[in-house]
Protein backbone atom coordinates (compact mmCIF):
# COMPACT_ATOMS: atom_id res chain seq x y z
CA UNK A 1 0.00 0.00 0.00
CA UNK A 2 1.39 3.66 -1.23
CA UNK A 3 -0.31 6.90 -0.77
CA UNK A 4 1.17 10.37 -1.08
CA UNK A 5 1.37 12.32 1.68
CA UNK A 6 0.26 15.82 2.10
CA UNK A 7 1.70 17.15 6.11
CA UNK A 8 0.26 20.55 5.84
CA UNK A 9 1.92 23.38 8.56
CA UNK A 10 0.96 22.15 12.06
CA UNK A 11 2.31 18.65 11.24
CA UNK A 12 5.69 20.53 10.86
CA UNK A 13 5.29 22.45 14.03
CA UNK A 14 2.87 22.31 17.42
CA UNK A 15 1.38 19.07 15.71
CA UNK A 16 4.28 17.15 15.13
CA UNK A 17 3.92 14.36 17.14
CA UNK A 18 0.84 13.28 15.08
CA UNK A 19 3.14 13.34 12.20
CA UNK A 20 6.24 11.12 14.04
CA UNK A 21 3.38 8.81 15.34
CA UNK A 22 1.73 8.18 12.05
CA UNK A 23 4.82 7.96 10.34
CA UNK A 24 6.34 5.23 12.69
CA UNK A 25 2.69 3.66 12.92
CA UNK A 26 2.34 3.25 9.42
CA UNK A 27 6.11 2.20 8.34
CA UNK A 28 5.12 -0.84 11.50
CA UNK A 29 2.22 -1.58 9.33
CA UNK A 30 3.97 -1.56 5.78
CA UNK A 31 1.98 1.42 4.53
CA UNK A 32 4.04 3.62 2.44
CA UNK A 33 4.14 7.45 2.54
CA UNK A 34 5.29 10.00 0.38
CA UNK A 35 5.69 13.14 0.90
CA UNK A 36 4.15 15.58 -1.96
CA UNK A 37 7.66 17.40 -2.88
CA UNK A 38 7.37 20.98 -2.02
CA UNK A 39 4.00 21.56 -0.93
CA UNK A 40 2.15 24.41 0.07
CA UNK A 41 -0.36 25.78 2.54
CA UNK A 42 -3.76 23.81 1.83
CA UNK A 43 -5.43 27.22 1.72
CA UNK A 44 -6.63 27.39 4.89
CA UNK A 45 -10.06 28.44 6.42
CA UNK A 46 -8.09 31.98 7.52
CA UNK A 47 -6.76 32.32 3.92
CA UNK A 48 -9.87 31.53 2.17
CA UNK A 49 -12.12 34.28 3.79
CA UNK A 50 -9.77 36.87 2.53
CA UNK A 51 -9.31 35.32 -1.24
CA UNK A 52 -11.71 32.03 -2.12
CA UNK A 53 -10.32 31.41 -5.63
CA UNK A 54 -6.61 32.06 -4.42
CA UNK A 55 -7.32 29.38 -1.67
CA UNK A 56 -8.64 26.73 -3.99
CA UNK A 57 -5.57 27.31 -6.06
CA UNK A 58 -3.62 26.66 -3.05
CA UNK A 59 -5.02 23.46 -2.49
CA UNK A 60 -5.29 22.64 -6.47
CA UNK A 61 -1.32 22.82 -6.52
CA UNK A 62 -1.07 19.99 -3.66
CA UNK A 63 -3.59 18.09 -5.72
CA UNK A 64 -2.02 18.23 -8.79
CA UNK A 65 1.18 17.41 -7.31
CA UNK A 66 -0.11 13.91 -6.26
CA UNK A 67 -2.57 13.54 -9.26
CA UNK A 68 1.43 13.85 -10.99
CA UNK A 69 2.29 10.68 -8.57
CA UNK A 70 -0.97 8.45 -9.63
CA UNK A 71 -1.31 7.63 -5.63
CA UNK A 72 -4.63 8.32 -3.14
CA UNK A 73 -3.46 11.52 -0.94
CA UNK A 74 -3.05 10.73 2.77
CA UNK A 75 -4.05 14.21 4.92
CA UNK A 76 -3.62 13.55 8.49
CA UNK A 77 -4.67 17.19 8.71
CA UNK A 78 -8.89 17.17 9.17
CA UNK A 79 -8.02 21.09 8.66
CA UNK A 80 -6.21 20.51 5.55
CA UNK A 81 -8.54 17.78 4.95
CA UNK A 82 -11.52 19.78 4.96
CA UNK A 83 -10.32 22.82 2.73
CA UNK A 84 -8.58 20.40 0.59
CA UNK A 85 -11.76 18.98 0.05
CA UNK A 86 -13.61 22.22 -0.41
CA UNK A 87 -11.50 23.29 -2.98
CA UNK A 88 -12.00 20.20 -5.04
CA UNK A 89 -16.06 20.68 -5.36
CA UNK A 90 -15.17 24.66 -5.73
CA UNK A 91 -13.52 23.79 -9.14
CA UNK A 92 -16.20 21.02 -9.69
CA UNK A 93 -19.32 23.68 -9.19
CA UNK A 94 -17.82 26.86 -10.30
CA UNK A 95 -16.36 27.36 -14.18
CA UNK A 96 -15.37 30.67 -12.91
CA UNK A 97 -13.21 29.47 -10.23
CA UNK A 98 -11.85 25.96 -12.37
CA UNK A 99 -10.89 28.73 -14.88
CA UNK A 100 -8.68 30.97 -12.67
CA UNK A 101 -7.05 27.95 -10.96
CA UNK A 102 -6.50 26.31 -14.44
CA UNK A 103 -4.46 29.77 -15.48
CA UNK A 104 -2.65 30.12 -12.34
CA UNK A 105 -1.57 25.92 -12.28
CA UNK A 106 -1.00 26.18 -16.41
CA UNK A 107 1.49 29.00 -15.40
CA UNK A 108 3.89 26.87 -13.85
CA UNK A 109 3.42 23.58 -15.96
CA UNK A 110 0.71 21.96 -13.81
CA UNK A 111 -2.78 20.69 -14.37
CA UNK A 112 -5.31 18.93 -11.98
CA UNK A 113 -7.90 17.09 -13.68
CA UNK A 114 -10.56 16.65 -10.63
CA UNK A 115 -10.37 13.05 -9.71
CA UNK A 116 -7.66 12.89 -7.11
CA UNK A 117 -8.06 10.95 -3.91
CA UNK A 118 -7.88 11.86 -0.66
CA UNK A 119 -8.17 10.23 2.75
CA UNK A 120 -7.69 10.34 6.14
CA UNK A 121 -5.20 8.36 8.17
CA UNK A 122 -8.42 7.20 9.65
CA UNK A 123 -9.98 5.92 7.02
CA UNK A 124 -6.49 4.65 5.37
CA UNK A 125 -6.09 2.28 8.77
CA UNK A 126 -9.98 1.22 9.23
CA UNK A 127 -10.95 0.63 5.77
CA UNK A 128 -7.86 0.05 3.41
CA UNK A 129 -5.92 -1.79 5.73
CA UNK A 130 -8.80 -3.12 8.01
CA UNK A 131 -8.59 -4.30 11.70
CA UNK A 132 -7.75 -7.55 10.98
CA UNK A 133 -4.53 -6.52 9.43
CA UNK A 134 -3.55 -5.07 12.92
CA UNK A 135 -4.96 -7.54 15.05
CA UNK A 136 -1.65 -9.72 15.09
CA UNK A 137 0.42 -7.01 15.68
CA UNK A 138 -1.26 -6.03 18.53
CA UNK A 139 1.95 -6.65 21.39
CA UNK A 140 0.89 -4.31 24.47
CA UNK A 141 -3.33 -3.96 24.17
CA UNK A 142 -4.53 -1.06 25.82
CA UNK A 143 -6.50 -3.01 28.55
CA UNK A 144 -8.66 -1.06 31.30
CA UNK A 145 -7.60 2.21 29.47
CA UNK A 146 -10.73 4.46 28.71
CA UNK A 147 -10.64 6.30 25.35
CA UNK A 148 -13.11 9.54 24.65
CA UNK A 149 -12.49 9.38 20.76
CA UNK A 150 -13.27 13.21 19.57
CA UNK A 151 -13.84 13.61 16.44
CA UNK A 152 -13.96 17.48 15.47
CA UNK A 153 -15.87 19.27 12.54
CA UNK A 154 -14.00 18.74 9.79
CA UNK A 155 -14.02 14.74 9.22
CA UNK A 156 -17.90 14.49 9.45
CA UNK A 157 -18.71 18.26 7.93
CA UNK A 158 -20.09 19.31 5.85
CA UNK A 159 -20.20 15.95 4.61
CA UNK A 160 -18.67 12.95 6.41
CA UNK A 161 -16.59 11.06 3.70
CA UNK A 162 -16.28 7.58 5.63
CA UNK A 163 -18.23 7.37 8.19
CA UNK A 164 -21.47 8.75 10.23
CA UNK A 165 -22.23 11.88 10.36
CA UNK A 166 -23.28 12.56 13.63
CA UNK A 167 -22.13 9.44 15.81
CA UNK A 168 -18.90 8.81 13.91
CA UNK A 169 -17.47 5.40 15.16
CA UNK A 170 -14.12 4.46 13.01
CA UNK A 171 -11.52 6.05 16.23
CA UNK A 172 -13.55 3.43 18.13
CA UNK A 173 -13.36 0.62 16.12
CA UNK A 174 -9.58 0.88 15.48
CA UNK A 175 -9.11 1.49 19.30
CA UNK A 176 -11.19 -1.34 20.73
CA UNK A 177 -9.45 -3.29 17.93
CA UNK A 178 -5.99 -2.65 19.78
CA UNK A 179 -7.93 -3.19 23.35
CA UNK A 180 -8.80 -0.09 24.47
CA UNK A 181 -12.51 0.63 26.21
CA UNK A 182 -13.95 3.36 24.72
CA UNK A 183 -16.84 5.76 26.18
CA UNK A 184 -20.00 7.11 25.23
CA UNK A 185 -18.97 10.64 23.81
CA UNK A 186 -21.96 12.49 22.86
CA UNK A 187 -19.06 15.47 21.85
CA UNK A 188 -17.03 13.48 19.69
CA UNK A 189 -18.59 16.18 16.91
CA UNK A 190 -18.58 19.41 18.75
CA UNK A 191 -16.52 22.13 18.17
CA UNK A 192 -13.03 22.57 19.75
CA UNK A 193 -13.14 26.56 19.31
CA UNK A 194 -11.15 26.56 16.07
CA UNK A 195 -8.86 29.36 16.43
CA UNK A 196 -11.53 31.38 18.22
CA UNK A 197 -8.88 29.91 21.36
CA UNK A 198 -6.58 32.13 20.15
CA UNK A 199 -8.18 35.13 19.35
CA UNK A 200 -11.37 35.13 20.73
CA UNK A 201 -10.78 33.01 24.14
CA UNK A 202 -13.84 33.83 26.20
CA UNK A 203 -15.96 31.95 23.30
CA UNK A 204 -13.29 29.55 22.28
CA UNK A 205 -12.04 28.53 26.03
CA UNK A 206 -15.68 27.62 27.01
CA UNK A 207 -15.97 25.27 23.15
CA UNK A 208 -12.79 23.47 24.64
CA UNK A 209 -14.30 23.41 28.19
CA UNK A 210 -17.22 21.63 27.51
CA UNK A 211 -15.47 18.51 25.16
CA UNK A 212 -13.09 18.60 28.32
CA UNK A 213 -15.66 18.47 31.01
CA UNK A 214 -17.66 15.74 28.74
CA UNK A 215 -14.66 13.91 28.33
CA UNK A 216 -14.16 13.88 32.15
CA UNK A 217 -17.80 13.18 33.23
CA UNK A 218 -17.93 9.73 31.54
CA UNK A 219 -14.55 8.95 33.06
CA UNK A 220 -12.04 8.62 30.61
CA UNK A 221 -8.85 8.44 31.13
CA UNK A 222 -7.54 10.49 27.77
CA UNK A 223 -9.09 11.64 25.01
CA UNK A 224 -7.80 10.53 21.50
CA UNK A 225 -8.01 12.85 18.41
CA UNK A 226 -7.19 13.30 14.83
CA UNK A 227 -6.83 16.60 14.22
CA UNK A 228 -3.48 19.39 14.78
CA UNK A 229 -6.36 21.84 16.38
CA UNK A 230 -8.30 20.14 18.38
CA UNK A 231 -5.15 18.57 20.22
CA UNK A 232 -4.07 21.71 20.70
CA UNK A 233 -6.55 23.40 21.42
CA UNK A 234 -8.13 20.18 23.90
CA UNK A 235 -4.76 20.16 25.33
CA UNK A 236 -2.85 23.33 25.44
CA UNK A 237 -5.24 25.40 27.20
CA UNK A 238 -6.24 23.37 30.05
CA UNK A 239 -4.43 25.41 32.66
CA UNK A 240 -6.24 28.44 31.20
CA UNK A 241 -9.61 26.87 31.54
CA UNK A 242 -8.91 26.21 34.69
CA UNK A 243 -8.35 29.89 35.66
CA UNK A 244 -12.10 29.85 35.03
CA UNK A 245 -13.29 26.11 35.52
CA UNK A 246 -10.95 25.51 38.59
CA UNK A 247 -12.96 21.96 39.14
CA UNK A 248 -10.95 20.80 35.80
CA UNK A 249 -8.96 17.90 36.08
CA UNK A 250 -5.60 17.92 33.61
CA UNK A 251 -6.31 15.08 30.83
CA UNK A 252 -4.16 13.60 28.55
CA UNK A 253 -5.20 14.48 24.77
CA UNK A 254 -3.19 12.35 22.24
CA UNK A 255 -3.41 11.64 18.73
CA UNK A 256 -5.52 8.13 17.98
CA UNK A 257 -2.12 7.04 16.13
CA UNK A 258 0.03 7.21 19.35
CA UNK A 259 -2.22 5.04 21.24
CA UNK A 260 -2.20 2.46 18.20
CA UNK A 261 1.55 2.77 18.03
CA UNK A 262 1.68 1.92 21.45
CA UNK A 263 -0.15 -0.97 21.39
CA UNK A 264 1.70 -2.35 18.42
CA UNK A 265 4.92 -2.23 20.93
CA UNK A 266 6.60 0.82 19.47
CA UNK A 267 8.66 2.99 22.02
CA UNK A 268 7.28 5.92 24.23
CA UNK A 269 9.86 8.11 21.92
CA UNK A 270 8.40 6.66 18.77
CA UNK A 271 4.86 7.58 19.65
CA UNK A 272 6.28 11.30 20.48
CA UNK A 273 4.54 10.92 24.48
CA UNK A 274 7.13 13.71 25.48
CA UNK A 275 5.36 16.02 23.30
CA UNK A 276 2.38 16.00 26.01
CA UNK A 277 2.11 19.10 27.56
CA UNK A 278 -0.54 16.96 29.89
CA UNK A 279 1.64 13.54 29.88
CA UNK A 280 -0.07 10.12 29.23
CA UNK A 281 2.69 8.02 30.10
CA UNK A 282 2.05 7.57 34.08
CA UNK A 283 -1.44 6.67 33.13
CA UNK A 284 -0.28 3.76 30.77
CA UNK A 285 2.30 2.67 33.65
CA UNK A 286 -1.12 2.42 36.13
CA UNK A 287 -2.99 0.55 33.52
CA UNK A 288 0.41 -1.90 33.47
CA UNK A 289 0.17 -1.22 29.64
CA UNK A 290 4.07 0.24 29.87
CA UNK A 291 6.47 -1.07 32.46
CA UNK A 292 6.67 1.77 35.04
CA UNK A 293 9.77 3.55 34.15
CA UNK A 294 11.05 3.88 37.84
CA UNK A 295 13.05 0.46 37.11
CA UNK A 296 15.16 2.08 33.97
CA UNK A 297 16.25 5.25 35.68
CA UNK A 298 18.53 5.28 38.51
CA UNK A 299 17.31 4.43 41.80
CA UNK A 300 16.13 7.64 43.79
CA UNK A 301 18.41 8.83 45.78
CA UNK A 302 18.89 7.72 49.88
CA UNK A 303 18.47 9.98 52.63
CA UNK A 304 22.03 9.37 54.75
CA UNK A 305 21.32 8.79 58.36
CA UNK A 306 23.32 11.18 60.27
CA UNK B 1 -26.09 56.60 30.04
CA UNK B 2 -26.49 54.09 27.32
CA UNK B 3 -26.36 55.52 23.52
CA UNK B 4 -29.54 56.11 21.89
CA UNK B 5 -29.81 53.45 19.34
CA UNK B 6 -32.34 53.04 16.50
CA UNK B 7 -34.15 49.70 16.70
CA UNK B 8 -36.35 50.30 13.60
CA UNK B 9 -35.29 49.76 9.66
CA UNK B 10 -36.70 51.70 6.99
CA UNK B 11 -36.42 50.53 3.37
CA UNK B 12 -34.11 53.24 2.77
CA UNK B 13 -31.41 51.15 4.54
CA UNK B 14 -31.51 48.63 2.59
CA UNK B 15 -28.86 47.54 -0.33
CA UNK B 16 -30.20 45.01 -2.74
CA UNK B 17 -27.22 45.00 -4.90
CA UNK B 18 -24.95 44.16 -1.53
CA UNK B 19 -28.07 40.80 -1.33
CA UNK B 20 -27.24 40.11 -4.65
CA UNK B 21 -23.27 40.03 -4.56
CA UNK B 22 -23.67 37.40 -1.48
CA UNK B 23 -26.22 35.22 -3.81
CA UNK B 24 -23.74 35.25 -6.27
CA UNK B 25 -20.56 34.01 -4.10
CA UNK B 26 -20.26 30.20 -3.99
CA UNK B 27 -22.47 28.21 -1.77
CA UNK B 28 -25.09 31.41 -1.41
CA UNK B 29 -26.99 30.85 -3.95
CA UNK B 30 -30.15 29.05 -1.64
CA UNK B 31 -30.44 31.87 0.87
CA UNK B 32 -34.24 32.76 -0.50
CA UNK B 33 -34.99 29.28 0.24
CA UNK B 34 -34.82 30.28 4.10
CA UNK B 35 -37.72 29.54 6.11
CA UNK B 36 -36.81 31.15 9.33
CA UNK B 37 -36.76 27.85 11.21
CA UNK B 38 -33.97 29.19 13.39
CA UNK B 39 -32.57 25.35 13.66
CA UNK B 40 -29.37 26.75 12.92
CA UNK B 41 -29.23 29.70 15.76
CA UNK B 42 -30.71 26.55 17.73
CA UNK B 43 -27.46 24.23 17.06
CA UNK B 44 -24.48 26.96 16.77
CA UNK B 45 -22.15 26.20 19.34
CA UNK B 46 -21.47 30.51 19.89
CA UNK B 47 -24.87 31.71 19.31
CA UNK B 48 -24.94 32.89 22.79
CA UNK B 49 -22.08 35.21 22.03
CA UNK B 50 -23.18 37.01 18.71
CA UNK B 51 -24.94 40.11 18.57
CA UNK B 52 -27.48 38.64 15.51
CA UNK B 53 -28.08 35.16 15.36
CA UNK B 54 -27.51 33.17 12.27
CA UNK B 55 -31.20 33.03 11.71
CA UNK B 56 -31.18 36.85 11.22
CA UNK B 57 -27.92 36.91 9.67
CA UNK B 58 -29.83 35.20 6.53
CA UNK B 59 -32.73 37.39 6.78
CA UNK B 60 -30.73 40.58 7.16
CA UNK B 61 -28.63 39.57 4.10
CA UNK B 62 -31.16 38.36 1.80
CA UNK B 63 -33.02 41.64 2.70
CA UNK B 64 -30.18 43.46 2.06
CA UNK B 65 -29.19 44.84 5.28
CA UNK B 66 -25.76 45.58 4.85
CA UNK B 67 -24.35 47.61 7.61
CA UNK B 68 -26.06 45.48 10.22
CA UNK B 69 -24.66 42.25 8.75
CA UNK B 70 -21.13 43.43 7.86
CA UNK B 71 -20.14 45.11 11.26
CA UNK B 72 -22.03 42.21 13.18
CA UNK B 73 -19.76 40.44 15.15
CA UNK B 74 -21.37 37.22 14.28
CA UNK B 75 -19.51 36.05 11.43
CA UNK B 76 -16.04 36.82 13.16
CA UNK B 77 -17.78 34.68 16.26
CA UNK B 78 -18.53 31.46 13.64
CA UNK B 79 -16.01 28.95 13.99
CA UNK B 80 -17.19 27.20 10.49
CA UNK B 81 -17.77 24.33 12.12
CA UNK B 82 -20.32 23.56 9.78
CA UNK B 83 -22.93 22.10 12.74
CA UNK B 84 -25.98 24.64 11.04
CA UNK B 85 -25.18 23.91 7.45
CA UNK B 86 -25.53 19.85 7.27
CA UNK B 87 -28.97 20.55 9.71
CA UNK B 88 -30.95 23.52 7.48
CA UNK B 89 -33.92 21.58 6.41
CA UNK B 90 -33.51 23.88 3.17
CA UNK B 91 -29.90 22.83 3.07
CA UNK B 92 -28.36 26.30 2.83
CA UNK B 93 -24.98 27.03 2.84
CA UNK B 94 -25.05 28.76 6.25
CA UNK B 95 -21.41 28.36 6.63
CA UNK B 96 -20.57 29.21 3.73
CA UNK B 97 -22.69 32.52 3.51
CA UNK B 98 -20.70 33.68 6.73
CA UNK B 99 -17.15 33.24 4.36
CA UNK B 100 -18.78 35.10 2.33
CA UNK B 101 -19.59 38.02 4.52
CA UNK B 102 -15.95 37.47 5.94
CA UNK B 103 -14.72 37.92 2.74
CA UNK B 104 -17.14 41.12 1.98
CA UNK B 105 -16.35 42.77 5.38
CA UNK B 106 -12.38 42.06 4.92
CA UNK B 107 -12.51 43.73 1.43
CA UNK B 108 -14.70 46.98 2.67
CA UNK B 109 -12.68 47.26 6.15
CA UNK B 110 -15.99 47.11 7.90
CA UNK B 111 -15.32 44.59 10.56
CA UNK B 112 -15.39 45.74 14.68
CA UNK B 113 -12.99 47.72 15.70
CA UNK B 114 -10.05 45.77 17.98
CA UNK B 115 -11.55 42.55 15.95
CA UNK B 116 -8.65 40.51 15.85
CA UNK B 117 -10.10 37.92 13.53
CA UNK B 118 -10.05 39.34 10.18
CA UNK B 119 -6.29 40.77 11.15
CA UNK B 120 -5.14 37.62 11.63
CA UNK B 121 -7.10 36.51 8.46
CA UNK B 122 -4.57 39.10 6.26
CA UNK B 123 -1.53 38.51 8.31
CA UNK B 124 -2.03 34.18 7.12
CA UNK B 125 -3.04 35.33 3.74
CA UNK B 126 0.07 37.68 3.17
CA UNK B 127 2.72 35.12 5.03
CA UNK B 128 1.23 32.01 2.91
CA UNK B 129 1.38 34.22 -0.34
CA UNK B 130 5.19 34.87 0.50
CA UNK B 131 6.13 31.39 1.68
CA UNK B 132 3.79 29.03 1.04
CA UNK B 133 4.08 27.74 4.21
CA UNK B 134 2.19 29.19 8.04
CA UNK B 135 5.23 29.63 10.59
CA UNK B 136 2.87 29.44 13.73
CA UNK B 137 5.09 31.69 16.22
CA UNK B 138 5.59 34.36 13.69
CA UNK B 139 1.78 34.65 12.64
CA UNK B 140 0.97 34.77 16.62
CA UNK B 141 3.63 37.83 16.91
CA UNK B 142 2.30 39.65 14.03
CA UNK B 143 -0.98 39.24 15.46
CA UNK B 144 -0.69 40.48 19.02
CA UNK B 145 1.86 43.28 18.19
CA UNK B 146 -1.29 44.38 15.61
CA UNK B 147 -4.26 43.71 18.12
CA UNK B 148 -2.76 43.46 21.61
CA UNK B 149 0.74 43.73 22.27
CA UNK B 150 -0.11 43.58 26.32
CA UNK B 151 -1.43 40.13 25.52
CA UNK B 152 2.20 38.55 24.23
CA UNK B 153 3.36 38.31 28.23
CA UNK B 154 -0.05 36.16 28.84
CA UNK B 155 1.29 33.61 26.13
CA UNK B 156 4.42 33.43 27.59
CA UNK B 157 3.02 30.18 29.57
CA UNK B 158 2.26 28.58 26.51
CA UNK B 159 5.18 29.47 24.72
CA UNK B 160 7.35 28.11 27.62
CA UNK B 161 5.27 24.67 27.39
CA UNK B 162 5.32 24.77 23.71
CA UNK B 163 9.29 25.06 23.92
CA UNK B 164 9.81 22.53 26.43
CA UNK B 165 8.04 19.67 24.32
CA UNK B 166 9.54 20.72 21.08
CA UNK B 167 6.70 22.24 19.33
CA UNK B 168 7.50 25.05 18.66
CA UNK B 169 10.08 26.60 16.42
CA UNK B 170 11.27 30.20 16.35
CA UNK B 171 12.58 29.89 12.59
CA UNK B 172 10.49 31.02 9.66
CA UNK B 173 9.22 28.17 7.39
CA UNK B 174 8.94 27.91 4.10
CA UNK B 175 8.84 26.49 0.72
CA UNK B 176 12.12 25.74 -0.69
CA UNK B 177 10.77 27.58 -4.21
CA UNK B 178 8.07 30.06 -2.84
CA UNK B 179 8.36 32.19 -6.38
CA UNK B 180 6.56 29.30 -8.32
CA UNK B 181 3.51 29.64 -6.09
CA UNK B 182 3.95 33.21 -6.39
CA UNK B 183 3.68 32.81 -9.74
CA UNK B 184 0.79 30.59 -9.89
CA UNK B 185 -1.25 32.89 -7.27
CA UNK B 186 -0.54 36.04 -9.94
CA UNK B 187 -1.70 34.45 -12.62
CA UNK B 188 -4.92 32.77 -10.51
CA UNK B 189 -5.87 35.97 -9.67
CA UNK B 190 -6.22 37.44 -13.02
CA UNK B 191 -9.93 37.62 -14.32
CA UNK B 192 -10.41 37.07 -18.43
Amino acid sequence: MKYAYFPGCSLKSSGRAFEESMLKLFAHLEIELEELDDWNCCGATAYMSVDETSAAALAARNLALAEKMALPLAVPCAGCYGVLRKSAHLQKDYPAIQKQVKDGLTAIGLSYTGAQEIKHPLQILAQDLGPKAMRSKVKKPLKGLKVACYYGCKLVRPEAPFDNQHDPQTMETLLKGVGARVVDFPMKTACCGGSLTGTIPDVGLELSWAILHDAHRREADVIATACPLCQFNLECYQEDIQEKHPDLKPIPVVYFTQLMGIAMGLSPEDMALHRQVVPLTPILQEKGILDSGAAKKSPPRQEHDA
Amino acid sequence: MNAIQREIRYESDRDPAFADAIRKMPGCEAIDRCIQCATCSGICPVASYMDITPRRIIELTRSGFKDDVLKSNTIWICASCYACQVECPKEIGISDVMMALKTKAIAEGTYPKGMPIPILAQEFHDMVSQTGRVSESKLVQKLYLKTNPFKMFGLRRLGMKLMKTGRMSLKGESMKRPESLQRMLQAARIKK
